[in-house]
């Protein structure tokens, strides 16, 4: 069974970046506004982020916007786009006062103030050393953002469809005019049809084996627009995670670092001193992921293993137990590790795209390398790359992210509602995903999915992580190929209408498998180092040839092609990178 | 690797047999694995029809809150040493079940909503963010932890009697907001509260307080809304 909505606007996706656009855009209550999720809206991964949000209020230190600019031009290896990068940090300061105003509970000052810790690759002064940067909220500041804008929307009525897994995109004449929804329950299909759409679907860690993404996060916005014509953006820029839980992957942040915390070797020395003089513990993430490595690599990792020490017994109970709950809690839960007293065995983890949906600095959807706007079409936070992190994120910016340009795609797609009218729908605007879902469950013979998944997350692990080459990254181009066409045959044991997960969940590996292709490709090609691209048989940075954005497209027959567009660059000159 | 037998409460809205049934299932695990481990094992190699939510897998999204060996945890919390070689595993307690270990959580969404679960505040804000001392702060920092796994709500003997009770977890996040100086509307939500489907339904029993993941004292949390309360009829 069909069933057909009409909206203004849709916002696909409940995490932050979303609910930030449903805000902006419920505050006309004559703008008919859905958000529709996968999953209930609080379960979103926004909530598993930890450390805090950056933005230079100065509450306890002289800092300013040019300096958060800097740094992450810096982290970014001077990919990120300069006059979006001016953008984010210049309304950072904004935007987080109006989360205290919505109700934010931030740990404070002595006296008051939104309290703030320092944060791998923030300084002051254009890198003379760290700063106190990172609003947060004991170290579950992503879980505060999270139910403070879940909450607002409850406060302005925001109409949700929860547990409505969007698996297609419709377009009619190049304008984006609505989206095909399963709804979870019943297994039935939905028609939305709206005048804009934003695409707030997250990233896609689980494309990798060790990672602290959610089992959602398999980046469904990215490969269904990518299906459907729009190019995927600096897809080999993946950043891991220096601290995940040895073996799980579960994030532990970088703000046990910002507390004071430090990485060791295992012979006890704090190796980062070697690597980073200046920002030590605290270097950017590529920096330190490599770092930990390097040392493994060597045989200087914990009894000759892949996992070093992360030490914070020198910070006493009260500022572990009191500042980074969340975090002791895990350790002692899945560990059996008291970090009070205990250093935690951790290793990179795969955590975040800087890459996805090219956009503008509205949110608005690019369809080439050369700006062309899609109407109708936006996207933002992690799904999107605008591109603010370039070839690497600085930690506290992708809340920042999330909030500075869901807010600006949702005021953007306000103002293009208000004149644009209802498009019309293409002809059987669910035939294609019926007619997918349907072959998906005809399979009675074959292996399945987990298999499949299995295979592509050892293989990305192994061949497109922290360090690359061009043997490896090929093979894994090839298996992932391989993987694709056995994605045809595989099988499904639940044929069932209500809850089918197991038919969602095969589909989602489809999404994966699109994306490890489109990753494997673009970092084959790049034959230099930037941030989190690390060639080992292209070691050096290559500004001459390399300074620019990938662009990939899904071309006739499946091929992908390769494009670049410039890096806008104002008033950050690329220079060697040193913390 | 040992073996271990997971017992599940089976039901699926689309076969033929009208109530749920226990249905074993005997795999490999490791001791430091998650119950949600040996769920997705089972999900993914053995019988791929088993239903259940998950998302973060390391409690903080609060997807996958069930009753294992009786108690409300959530799978993704408890590890297999701790549960033994047999495990029971079950849905939550007082909600409608929809597939197997999948319960529809729209009631319990509609009672989170009636309290005013959000920050009321109408006077004009300052240029910068509002000031709140660490002690005003500390006052609701519990209660800010809640992550609505619904946990609570389902192991209350009051709430399984009474299904229009509004229930521990919202009366969890009202305590947010009634304890946060920020907020103007407190007197609103301990008025919906003190009706008779609000806080005195709750009997102080503690079974929220042990059910919670996230380790909120909740019994006592509603206590103070209960006195908040009786304070303000009294003045």
């Amino acid at each position: 069974m069909t069933h057909t909505h009409t909206y203004d606007a849709l916002v696909i996706g409940a995490g932050g970046a979303g609910l930030m656009a449903a805000i902006y855009l419920s505050r006309n209550p004559s703008m008919k506004t859905a958000v529709i999720s996968k999953l209930y809206p609080t379960r979103s991964h926004t909530g598993a982020a930890q450390g805090g949000i950056g933005a230079a209020l100065g509450n306890l230190e002289e800092d300013s916007p040019e300096w958060h600019a800097f740094d992450t031009v810096k982290g970014s290896d001077y990919l990120g786009d300069q006059d979006a990068i001016d953008v984010m940090c210049n309304e950072a300061v904004d935007v987080i006062i109006e989360l205290e105003h919505m109700g934010l509970p931030f740990s404070r000052t002595p006296d008051g103030r939104i309290a703030q810790r320092p944060f791998g690759g923030h300084s002051h002064h254009f890198g003379q050393g760290p700063v106190r940067r990172s609003c947060y909220a004991a170290d579950r500041t992503g879980h505060m953002i999270l139910q403070t804008l879940y909450q607002n929307c409850i406060k302005n009525d925001v109409d949700f469809f929860n547990e409505f897994q969007v698996v297609d995109m419709l377009m009619e004449d190049r304008r984006c005019c609505g989206v095909v929804a399963y709804h979870v329950d019943s297994g039935d299909l939905h028609i939305f049809r709206s005048k804009a759409v934003l695409w707030a679907t997250g990233g896609f860690g689980r494309v990798w084996s060790i990672t602290s993404n959610a089992v959602a996060g398999t980046g469904d916005g990215a490969a269904i627009t990518f299906r459907r014509g729009i190019p995927l953006e600096d897809m080999e820029f993946y950043q891991f995670h220096p601290t995940g839980i040895y073996k799980l992957g579960i994030l532990i942040t970088e703000g046990v670092r910002g507390e004071g915390g430090v990485l060791r070797n295992d012979n006890g020395e704090r190796f980062m001193e070697r690597y980073a003089p200046t920002m030590k513990d605290l270097a950017s993430r590529d920096v330190v992921s490599r770092a930990i490595y390097q040392e493994m690599i060597e045989g200087r990792g914990i009894g000759g293993r892949r996992f070093v020490y992360l030490d914070a017994t020198h910070l006493g109970a009260e500022v572990v137990e009191k500042k980074l709950p969340d975090i002791t809690d895990f350790c002692r839960t899945y560990l059996g590790v008291d970090p009070v007293k205990q250093p935690i065995p951790i290793q990179p983890t795969a955590h975040y795209a800087m890459g996805g949906i090219p956009t503008d600095i509205n949110g608005q959807v690019v369809l080439d390398e050369n700006g062309t706007l899609l109407p109708g079409c936006y996207a933002a936070g992690e799904a999107a790359c605008v591109s603010v992190h370039g070839a690497n994120r600085l930690g506290t910016n992708s809340l920042l992210d999330l909030v500075v340009f869901g807010k600006r795609a949702g005021l953007a797609m306000a103002e293009y509602c208000a004149t644009a009218d209802i498009p019309e729908l293409p002809s059987d605007p669910t035939g294609p995903i019926a007619a997918e879902l349907e072959r998906l469950l005809a399979q009675t013979t074959g292996e399945p999915a987990a298999k499949i998944r299995e295979e592509m997350q050892n293989t990305m692990m192994d061949f497109v992580g922290v360090y690359r080459e061009q043997a490896g990254i090929q093979k894994a181009v090839d298996k992932v190929r391989e993987l694709q066409d056995r994605y045809r045959t595989l099988v499904i044991m639940d044929k069932g209408k209500r809850f089918n997960l197991d038919l969602l969940e095969a589909w989602e590996l489809g999404n994966l498998l699109e994306l490890a292709e489109v990753t494997a490709v673009s970092a084959l090609a790049r034959t230099e180092s930037r941030g989190a691209h690390s060639r080992e048989d292209f070691p050096d940075r290559d500004d001459a040839n390399w300074l620019k954005h990938t662009f990939a497209y899904r071309r006739e027959g499946g091929r992908i092609e390769l494009r670049y567009k410039p890096v806008t660059i104002t008033r950050f000159q690329p220079k060697e990178r040193v913390y | 690797m040992a073996k271990a037998t997971i017992r599940i409460l089976r039901y699926n809205p689309e076969g033929d047999a009208a109530a749920p049934a226990h249905q074993d299932f005997a795999i490999d695990v490791e001791p430091t694995d998650r119950v949600l481990d040996a769920l997705n094992h089972i999900k993914w190699y053995v019988d791929g029809t088993l239903t259940f939510r998950r998302s973060c897998a390391h409690g903080i999204c609060g997807s996958d809150a069930m009753r294992i060996n009786g108690v409300n945890r959530l799978a993704c919390k408890v590890l297999m040493r701790d549960v033994g070689s047999r495990v029971t595993v079950e849905p939550l307690m007082g909600f409608r079940v929809i597939k197997d270990l999948v319960v529809d959580m729209d009631a319990f969404f509609a009672q989170y909503r009636s309290v005013l679960p959000y920050l009321i505040n109408d006077s004009r804000p300052p240029e910068r963010e509002r000031l709140q001392s660490p002690e005003d702060r500390e006052r609701f920092d519990d209660t800010t932890k809640c992550i609505l796994c619904a946990a609570c709500t389902t192991s209350c003997p009051s709430y399984w009697a009474n299904e229009e009770f509004v229930g521990p977890a919202a009366i969890v996040n009202a305590h947010r907001f009634i304890f946060d100086s920020r907020d103007s509307a407190p007197g609103e939500r301990l008025e919906i509260l003190n009706n008779r489907e609000g806080v005195w339904r709750c009997r102080t029993i503690f079974n929220c307080s042990e059910a919670c993941p996230r380790e909120i004292k909740v019994t006592k949390a509603i206590g103070e809304v209960k006195r908040a309360i009786l304070y303000r009829q009294s003045t």
